[in-house]
């Protein structure tokens, strides 16, 4: 599965795009391309949330947050890297002037250096989910209790990020973006490399995720998943382990956040509320939590259905999604990824040699 | 005798009004095999709990071997200066294989990144291999733990605590629930698990106290109520009035 997903999205849609546009079946436009760059950043994200949910049994209905400090991160650089080309000409952004901000708050100066910009990317909401974890880990708020802290701070960073006292831009966000690091963003030749940037982002964090869930702490967090208050009398401070897997899947979605913003061109706390959160546990679900390649495949399918339908039937969309997740949790529990499984059993027990008594096939990460 | 392993003095514990142990004493000698016996509410479970960390005591405390004092210690530190337990219903690690299981048991560094990098020596992987055969599991190695059946999943509990291998292990009801062939079998595998450690049983089974051979503690109310073979607390007539006065009154109750 995984050289098929390179294959295709890594290798070919890139140098599709290559190709002549005029006359050419094969071409891929710029704007699919960039279509994809976006979802490609939301698999990332999954990655993380389902290391987090499908491997840990950790359900966070707050990641919208993490992607959008990521994000931010990136689009505070972008947005000081106009300088004075502006609407208004000045060296404050747009959204200052119009808000008679005249100098530039203290916690924007560090992010006219684009290294700043990048480690923040990581470290923002790496050091925020350590906080929030540690507190939240620390008293054993676990389980449908840990969704709906999570959900509150969802909905209470969405309200912060909406007022423009944060000096953040307010319900607009961060947007209008000119140049990334002197590329212009407008320039094909710079969406191409951002796209694949986070293609390779994509893979290398598939790997790293999967060199956690294949090594003995993988294994940890599934037992955490299966007994967490067995994991405590084995030796394990099971409080520890579900801190690192929030921290690394809060960093994870502030990078796709970060690959996300100059791609889309748009940053807003849109991205950032309840409903965006509980989407991407769709993602996951939908495509087989409990499978890294289930995770990567969700978040690219349903989003690449969600913008053929938003596009085609724009009403249908909620229904459609909410359909999706309902029709997951009762027939396919394991998702897409694990579809041809259950089919190949449902077969078998139709088949010529039936083995109604052999155990259900163990659903093993892969 | 080798001084004690464990030492209880004046444990209660009160949730909220209702004394589960009051002022108990206890004292268990370095490799003994010890079996607590007493009616349901007596305490027995609370006890482990508190040695285990998972209930903090009201009052009184609870040392362990020379001179650790388990209180305020959580859990997993509990578990990892030596103190083993298998709980009344098995749980293990249902996602996981049999094997995995015990790999997740070994007595090893337990923190995130020693975890992340940890891989078995030969000699872990002869533990395991060794656990496996002990509780005849070897054939089962690979399957996924979730789908053995109640007696296989005792025993793999039992296997895990063999390779963790603390110096006292606490085990509540290990034959609930057993056929008596797998009884047999339970009795067998805690006997060899008692060979090289103290090992401390909840057993309301009398047939399978009897087998252990061990010295036997009857909790009642909160404390102990006597202690001796198993021969010489069944003629006690505390603990006849204990046992029978509660029978009694549940013929009592039934009859109405």
């Amino acid at each position: 599965m995984l050289p098929a997903l390179i294959l295709v999205f890594v290798i070919g849609l890139p140098a599709l795009n290559l190709l002549p546009s005029e006359g050419s079946l094969w071409h891929v436009s710029d704007y699919t391309l960039n279509l994809f760059g976006k979802f490609l950043a939301y698999a990332i994200l999954a990655l993380g949330l389902d290391l987090l949910w499908g491997y840990t049994g950790i359900l966070s209905l707050g990641h919208g947050v993490f992607f959008c400090l990521g994000g931010y991160a990136i689009g505070m650089h972008l947005m000081l890297e106009i300088g004075a080309e502006g609407v208004y000409g000045s060296a404050l952004p747009d959204f200052m002037v119009w808000n008679q901000v005249t100098a530039l708050p203290w916690f924007w100066r560090p992010f006219s250096s684009g290294a700043f910009a990048l480690a923040a990317v990581v470290l923002v909401p790496g050091l925020f989910a350590a906080v929030f974890g540690y507190l939240t880990f620390r008293s054993r708020i676990k389980g449908v209790y840990f969704s709906i802290v999570t959900q509150a701070l969802a909905l209470s960073m969405w309200l912060l990020f909406n007022r423009n006292e944060l000096n953040l831009g307010g319900t607009n966000g961060l947007a209008d973006f000119k140049t990334l690091f002197g590329y212009s963003l407008q320039d094909a030749a710079t969406q191409w490399w951002l796209y694949v940037i986070t293609a390779a982002t994509l893979v290398a964090a598939y790997l790293a995720c999967r060199t956690v869930t294949r090594s003995p702490l993988g294994r940890v967090l599934v037992a955490i998943r299966d007994a967490e208050g067995r994991v405590r009398f084995s030796g394990y401070a099971a409080a520890h382990y579900k801190l690192f897997v929030f921290v690394v899947s809060a960093a994870l979605a502030g990078i796709a956040g970060a690959l996300y913003a100059p791609q889309v061109g748009i940053i807003t706390p849109g991205k950032m509320g309840v409903l965006p959160s509980i989407e991407m546990i769709v993602w996951v679900a939908v495509g087989g939590r409990g499978t890294l390649v289930g995770a990567v495949l969700g978040a690219i399918g349903v989003n690449w259905l969600r913008s053929f339908l938003t596009e085609a039937y724009p009403d249908l969309w909620l229904y459609v999604l909410g359909g999706m997740f309902v029709a997951v949790v009762m027939f396919v529990p394991d998702g897409l990824a694990g579809l041809p499984g259950r089919l190949a059993r449902w077969a078998r027990s139709r088949g010529v040699a039936p083995e109604l008594g052999a155990p259900a096939v163990a659903r093993r990460p892969p | 005798m080798n001084g004690s392993i464990l030492y209880v003095e004046r444990l209660t514990v009160d949730f909220d009004g209702f004394k589960a142990l009051s002022e108990l004493n206890f004292i268990m000698d370095e490799g003994e095999l010890r079996v607590v016996i007493g009616p349901n509410g007596a305490g027995k479970t609370t006890l482990l709990d508190v040695i285990s960390g998972k209930v903090q005591p009201t009052s009184g405390r609870v040392v362990f071997g020379r001179e650790t004092d388990l209180s305020g210690l959580s859990e997993h530190e509990i578990a990892r200066i030596g103190v083993g337990r298998k709980f009344q219903t098995p749980t293990g690690y249902g996602g996981l294989s049999v094997r995995e299981n015990l790999e997740l048991s070994l007595r090893r560094d337990k923190g995130v990144f020693a975890t992340f990098v940890a891989r078995l020596s030969p000699s872990q992987r002869d533990e395991i291999d060794r656990a496996l055969a002990t509780i005849g599991l070897a054939g089962k190695a690979d399957q996924r733990a979730g789908a053995l059946s109640h007696g296989e999943k005792q025993w793999l509990e039992l296997g895990m605590l063999m390779v963790q291998d603390p110096a006292l292990c606490l085990i509540d009801e290990p034959v609930a629930g057993m056929t008596a062939e797998e009884t047999d079998r339970t009795a067998d595998l805690l006997t060899a698990l008692a060979e090289r450690r103290s090992v401390l049983v909840i057993e309301h089974d009398m047939a399978f106290v009897r087998r252990l051979a061990a010295k036997v503690t009857v909790l009642h109310e909160g404390s102990v109520l006597c202690e001796g073979s198993l021969d010489e607390v069944q003629r006690d007539p505390r603990v006849v009035e204990v046992y029978l006065g509660r029978e009694r009154e549940e013929r009592i109750r039934a009859a109405h």
